[in-house]
């Protein structure tokens, strides 16, 4: 778990998929990865369907393979954890290049590593055709507590000035000669963190104030009015059903 | 651009706000007997009086700690007075009259990254009369007419952290200019403004026509936007003056923790013209 | 920790997606009690400062570094309702817009990495402060070893989730052991990062620590002499004596750390697989015994984790007008 840059996924661009009402994406993303969940791991064909119509939807999306490879090396640890599965597990023992491992392991290898990686695709997907603010938008349509999606806004727009902030602290630690190698010398991180919650804090507090003099009354006021379109829901349904249909059809077949 | 032309400038401007209303007798601000304590103790104001009338610009001025920001805060009843009252115009501010209130009086903070706190520019435009009602049309209109009057129509759907200090200040103004509020405060708006950003922001003051309350250091800034000075120490106005006579006495601004710049001679610089 | 999809069957994702969404409800409505209208611009910020703090690391040996989670710390410093709705926010936006985590895996990403952290971690804050002077030091200690803890809690929580829903054969002993243990570790850490910003919040402002809302100014100025480095040395050997205790119950076979040794390394001897480790669905070669001490270690874990949860939940309610005076004398007259 490595730091995380302040800066989301998001790629520019004007795609079908990027125009598409960010509610779509959403509902669209999480129904295709739990359909992805529920196939069967034997069921091979259809991990093939839900693959290529993936790599159809990042294709239209004009966003890249290189971009999206890249993104998905975070997974990697958590597939290396995966590599060892078969070697742990038991039961009827396989011969693959000349090393006995066990064949659920192979199996219970293969579900995880399938499943992570189409998972991790599509929320590459999402983030970088979605700005953050559409995002939330989206979230607030599928009937997530506008309060939360408020507190999610203002935490994407304060991020960038607190991490700035965190990042001039540093430096100036760093200029007066602070390398810390041990956790006990780790003091001055730990109060300059102190000292920014209390920043962040009282911020809070002046944009609660800001808030209050521009006719606050603590519900955030609806501005964004377009919803999507029924012809959006069906075009976003497409992938997810398919996928469900193909993971049902290969449960009840067996 | 601000400066070419003042006169149309003005006209156009002047759709953005109501003009004061001239035969107003009772003050666009009226405080009296102010007095406030913070609940660590402190006493911060200690009984002040003051009185501006429609259309003035009055600098409030004083150290560190006078109580100018304190006292800003009244205005708009985000601070509740121990004893005393405010009124903004006819209205008593008081816990049933915020609402009200907070449409006539605009408080520009010192840091507009505390005002800036939607995704967009636009947005935060937006936020105050959205509060007030308003919808659709009428809301983009009155985001448009707000922006323009700080002639920053195209920052509309930048992100707030990306703006230099100047946008930021000017999109900080317009989203409270856009609530049409008949007293503008302002606390120390010039403060970290590079030198054009500085001049931007003063054009866009001087072309406004409504009441303005300025906190300010910058003294040359103060000369040039406000015929008056209101000098606050240790919780009491201490004077109450024109700018001019107040920035020539310099026991009396040296009281107060105040200094003109070096080479700067108020008394050799024209007086604003009555905008 | 932000786990991918895949790795917990669907049937557990939905499950704890359901539990995280009730509790975050909860949570909710008992933030919005204690804040009032001042709740999103307050959560919005400190969610960001959680997420930066995130970002950075700290230095833990040899020039090695690691990460805060700052769920307890949350907690501590706001309450354990915003504390858990502020890390829930940073999670679930991690997730949609940096695609850190999976989608399937919110459920149990909220439930492990906000949930039990800020309420778990609140609760044995709540315990341990009981026991330790009420002072600044008190305070201190107590965010130390909660947090510290709360992150092996954390590990626990992910293991009994694996019990229920693995997609893959690895038994539960494995896993549970090989997550608490490396959670333990990274636990010290946190521990002791928490430790320290909180006391550097205490000294300024100690109205802003929800843990501390009961001190007077003049024990929240109080300190106790405890030098840093035999802190970090104590939190070292408690991990360690816990982490011998723990790994006890879960492989009481002696030989069976061994095995699991052996066999995660290269098992290129045939030899080797009559003595494998039996995969989850089959304990064959261990006997009934191990079989029912796991499931029993696990349903203890289960019982130790709901209850600190659930103490936390119960102090969040109990103090819920206290909180609220505390909230409102804090701003500077402000309304």
């Amino acid at each position: 778990m490595g730091a995380r840059h302040t800066h989301p996924l998001y790629v520019h661009g004007h795609s079908r998929v990027h125009r598409l009402a960010p509610e779509v994406k959403v509902a669209a993303a999480v129904a295709f990865v739990f359909g992805v969940a529920v196939t069967p791991r034997q069921a091979l064909w259809v991990f093939a369907i839900d693959a290529v119509m993936l790599l159809v939807v990042v294709a239209l999306s004009g966003i890249g393979p290189r971009f999206v490879l890249t993104r998905l090396l975070v997974i990697l640890p958590f597939i290396a954890f995966a590599f060892f599965i078969p070697f742990v597990g038991s039961g009827e023992q396989v011969e693959v290049l000349g090393v006995a491992v066990s064949r659920e392991g192979l199996w219970g290898m293969w579900n995880v590593v399938a499943k992570a990686t189409i998972g991790a695709t599509v929320s590459i997907l999402l983030a970088a055709t979605t700005e953050v603010p559409r995002l939330l938008t989206g979230m607030g349509r599928l009937r997530v507590p506008a309060t939360l999606t408020a507190i999610a806004s203002f935490m994407v727009r304060y991020l960038e000035l607190l991490a700035g902030e965190l990042r001039r602290m540093r430096i100036a630690m760093a200029s007066r000669g602070y390398d810390p190698r041990w956790l006990w010398q780790a003091r001055p991180v730990a109060t300059s963190a102190g000292a920014l919650f209390i920043r962040s804090y009282e911020r809070g507090e002046r944009v609660h104030a800001a808030m209050l003099a521009r006719g606050y009354t603590g519900t955030m006021p609806e501005i964004d009015e377009r919803r999507a379109t029924t012809g959006e829901w069906l075009a976003g349904a497409l992938v997810p059903v398919v996928a469900w249909l193909a993971a049902m059809v290969a449960l009840v077949a067996g | 651009m601000p400066t070419s032309d003042a006169a149309t400038g003005q006209r156009a401007r002047s759709h953005a706000t109501r003009p004061p209303d001239a035969r107003l007798t009772t003050p666009a601000i009226d405080v009296r007997g102010l007095r406030f304590h913070y609940p660590d103790g402190h006493e911060a104001l200690r009984g002040i009086d003051l009185q501006v009338e429609a259309g003035e610009r009055v600098a409030l001025l004083g150290a560190n700690g006078a109580g100018k920001t304190t006292l800003a805060l009244h205005l708009n009843g985000i601070n509740v007075p121990d004893e005393g009252s405010v009124r903004i115009g006819d209205l008593l501010v008081e816990e049933s009259t915020f609402a009200e209130v907070r449409r006539r009086v605009g408080l520009v903070f010192q840091d507009p990254d505390d005002q800036l706190f939607m995704p967009t520019v636009g947005e935060d435009v937006a936020f105050g009369p959205a509060n007030l009602g308003l919808r659709g049309a009428d809301l983009d209109a009155r985001v448009a007419e707000a922006l323009a009057a700080v002639d920053a129509s195209q920052l509309a759907d930048r992100t707030p952290h990306h703006l230099s200090g100047g946008e930021r200040r000017r999109a900080a103004l317009a989203t409270v200019l856009a609530m049409r509020p008949d007293v503008l405060v302002l606390d120390e708006p010039t403060s970290g403004l590079d030198p054009a950003g500085h001049r931007e922001l003063v054009e866009v003051l001087r072309s406004l026509p409504m009441t303005q309350v300025v906190i300010t250091h910058d003294l040359p800034f103060a000369l040039e936007l406000c015929e008056r000075a209101v000098i606050i120490g240790e919780g009491r106005v201490a004077a109450d003056r024109s700018t001019a006579t107040a920035l020539a006495d310099g026991q009396l601004l040296a009281r107060h923790r105040l200094a003109l710049p070096y080479g700067f001679d108020p008394g050799h610089v024209a007086p604003p013209e009555t905008a | 920790m932000h786990a991918p999809d895949g790795f917990l069957n669907a049937g557990t994702a939905a499950t704890t997606g359901v539990i995280s969404a009730g509790a975050i409800g909860v949570s909710l409505r008992q933030m919005r009690s204690t804040l009032g209208d001042k709740q999103v611009p307050l959560a919005g910020v400190t969610a960001a400062f959680i997420f930066a703090a995130q970002m950075f690391n700290f230095p833990v040996a040899a020039g090695t570094t690691g990460h805060l989670l700052g769920g307890a710390l949350a907690a501590i410093l706001l309450g354990p309702a915003t504390g858990a709705v502020v890390v829930t926010v940073v999670v679930v936006v991690q997730a949609l817009a940096f695609a850190d985590g999976g989608l399937t895996a919110l459920g149990y990403n909220v439930l492990n990495m906000a949930l039990v952290p800020a309420f778990g971690g609140y609760g044995m804050f709540v315990l341990l402060r009981r026991v330790l002077p009420p002072n600044a030091t008190g305070v201190v200690v107590a965010t130390g070893l909660a947090a510290g803890l709360s992150v092996p809690l954390s590990a626990m929580a992910f293991s009994i989730e694996w019990l229920f829903g693995a997609a893959a054969p690895v038994p539960f002993d494995t896993v549970f052991v090989a997550m608490v243990g490396v959670h333990l570790l990274i636990g010290i850490g946190e521990g002791v990062l928490s430790a320290m910003a909180v006391g550097a919040v205490l000294a300024a402002r100690p109205d802003l620590v929800y843990g501390a809302r009961d001190l007077t100014r003049a024990q929240a100025a109080e300190r106790s002499r405890v030098g840093l480095r035999a802190f970090v040395i104590g939190g070292v050997l408690v991990a360690l004596v816990f982490a011998t205790v723990v790994s006890q119950f879960a492989a009481p076979d002696p030989d069976g750390l061994e095995r699991v040794a052996t066999d995660q390394g290269f098992a290129d001897s045939a030899q080797d697989h009559a003595l494998a480790t039996s995969p989850f669905a089959d304990y064959a070669t261990q006997g009934l015994d191990n079989e029912t001490l796991s499931l029993a270690v696990a349903g203890i874990m289960g019982v130790v984790i709901t209850l600190l949860v659930g103490l936390g939940v119960a102090f969040t309610v109990r103090d819920r007008t206290t909180r609220r005076r505390a909230a409102e004398s804090t701003s500077a007259g402000a309304r």
